[in-house]
């Protein structure tokens, strides 16, 4: 049983005016990679931002390392090491290439030159196109730019929304095979993502989480041939 | 084409000057609009009484001691406005921001009314900006000549700040994407503060240049430059500092060409300057319905 660097316990967030998490619980082990599966609509995305702190929880506890941290705001989250990969990228269009990744490091003031040549080996066309605004890359680049930007806050914890939303077949095979390289690197991934198949495929866990509430979870491979899975979210 | 600048230099000389002048104050509105897209009314009246500051300063202190420390008021001022009437309302509605910036601009004119019981202060000469100067004939003011200049400095300054700084990439990230700003650690409040300190410190810069000139100052002094720095925001496209800088000096030197109206068109007399005023306006209703976006203006004005 390895270490648990994530731990939520009956947590409860609202948005809109209605609760779209409902007393969720689950554990993200450390070095692990986790991922939260569901419709559109069932609290993928709001049970990130609510870790982040981009939203209070109604209820409920978050512990990162031990502590619990919901409520608290992003700045201070954001600095114990975790970090969100925005759905939809959301990458900066006016800045360069190299200054989406400065601004990544924003609360770092140590070197950031060595995170900066990690992240153009992982993705060498970002290297290509360092000078370029970031708003001038491809759906896919701009992907690429979302994960390096993040990974420059040499976060413990990365949590991906819907990283493969939008990209073409091959280019979400790349962001997985790369988020499996930077899992083996020691980061601790948490994913959520629509596209089921490739999600429980990567995962070691997955929970799939349906109107607030998790109503399954396992490991990634069993989830993947599950009857009920299989029926509501792979389509097969 | 010479002749016609030699017998229209003052105006032309003026036109250049007031041009800075505004251009100072209407980067406060400019950058202001690019984080908040909030129109700051209040802005203009924070100019004014920078202009008071410096009339009630001057009556017991030494120019060399008010000069910085009406900047450092005005700075403060300026902060202080945004954390009480501002920031509260980061999450309300547009509409109730732009309605409490209505409220503090009239709160100060009537601070500054209560203060000068209605009366036109006379603006403390600073000494070697009051000086006079002959330039190709004509006889001008000394701050004529240095408000370009200065402007042009800080202006090179201030983009420096924002394209090499940290702070300064913080305000590029803040002005497109409050979230993931968050996202990246940027302390949204502070990158707020920071363009509203520097915005009213070139607005106590602009004070000084533009009350040399004007030589008084009444509670209403900041109404209407600040009405015509908020028009050449939108005219150079509001949100860019560039297109401010470039709109400022469009207004006022075509107001200054408008006031020599008589010398310049050769007729109409002195009726001319009656419509100074009413040009910059006009332009604005161009500017609107032929190009809203203003000259370097983006096309998208709203955040996600």
């Amino acid at each position: 049983m390895s270490e648990t660097i994530l731990s939520i316990r009956d947590l409860k967030v609202n948005y809109g005016g209605i609760e779209a998490v409902k007393g969720i619980s689950f554990d993200v082990p450390k070095g692990d990679i986790v991922t939260l599966i569901g419709a559109n609509g069932a609290g993928k995305s709001s049970t990130l931002r609510a870790i982040v702190g981009l939203v209070k929880p109604k209820s409920g506890v978050i512990a990162f390392e031990g502590e619990n941290i919901a409520g608290k705001d992003t700045t201070n989250i954001v600095s114990r090491g975790i970090t969100l990969v925005p759905e939809g990228r959301r990458i900066f269009p006016d800045l360069t290439v190299y200054e989406n990744l400065r601004v990544g490091a924003y609360m770092r003031s140590d070197d950031i030159a060595p995170d900066v040549n990690w992240v153009y080996e992982l993705f060498p066309r970002l290297k290509e196109r360092s000078w370029q605004p970031g708003g001038t890359l491809s759906g896919g680049e701009q992907q690429m730019l979302a994960v390096g930007r993040a990974l420059m806050s040499r976060p413990k914890l990365m949590m991906m929304d819907e990283p493969s939303l939008g990209l073409a077949p091959l280019i979400v095979r790349d962001i997985f095979s790369i988020i499996k390289e930077i899992n083996k690197r020691g980061v601790t991934i948490l994913l959520i993502e629509q596209n089921a198949n490739m999600a429980l495929s990567t995962a070691d866990t997955g929970y799939v989480l349906e109107t607030g509430r998790i109503t399954m979870s396992g490991a990634g491979k069993e989830l993947l041939v599950n009857e009920a899975v299989k029926a509501a979210y792979l389509g097969t | 084409m010479l002749d016609f600048l030699h017998a229209n230099l003052s105006y032309i000389l003026s036109g250049i000057s007031v041009g800075g002048q505004y251009a100072l104050i209407a980067i406060g509105y400019t950058m202001v609009y690019g984080i908040l897209r909030l129109i700051n009314f209040a802005h203009g009246d924070v100019f004014m009484c920078a202009g008071l500051m410096m009339v009630y300063l001057s009556a017991t202190l030494p120019v060399t001691v008010t000069i910085p420390l009406v900047l450092v008021m005005t700075v403060v001022l300026g902060f202080l406005i945004e954390r009480a009437a501002y920031k509260p309302l980061r999450t309300a509605p547009r509409m109730s921001v732009m309605i409490s910036a209505i409220g503090i601009s009239y709160l100060l004119q009537n601070a500054a009314l209560y203060f000068t019981g209605g009366l036109a202060k006379v603006y403390p000469s600073i000494p070697w900006l009051s000086q006079t100067v002959t330039i190709w004939g004509s006889t001008t003011k000394m701050v004529t000549v240095v408000t370009p200049v200065l402007t042009l400095v800080l202006v090179i300054l201030l983009s420096l700040l924002i394209k090499y700084t940290k702070v300064g990439m913080a305000m590029r990230a803040v002005s497109k994407d409050f979230e993931t700003s968050r996202l990246m650690g940027i302390q949204i409040n502070t990158v707020i503060s920071v363009t509203f300190v520097i915005g009213s410190f070139l607005a106590a810069v602009g004070s000084m240049l533009y009350f040399t000139n004007y030589a008084s100052v009444t509670p209403v002094s900041g109404s209407m430059p600040g009405l015509k720095c908020f028009v050449a925001a939108v005219f150079g496209g509001i949100g860019s500092i560039p297109g401010a800088v470039i709109g400022a000096f469009i207004i006022g030197i075509a107001e200054n060409i408008i006031k020599g109206g008589s010398s310049i068109f050769g007729f109409g007399g002195s009726g001319w300057t009656t419509f100074s005023d009413a040009f910059t306006f006009a332009l604005l209703i161009i500017i609107l319905v032929v190009k809203p976006t203003g000259l370097f203006g983006e096309k998208s004005t709203d955040k996600a």
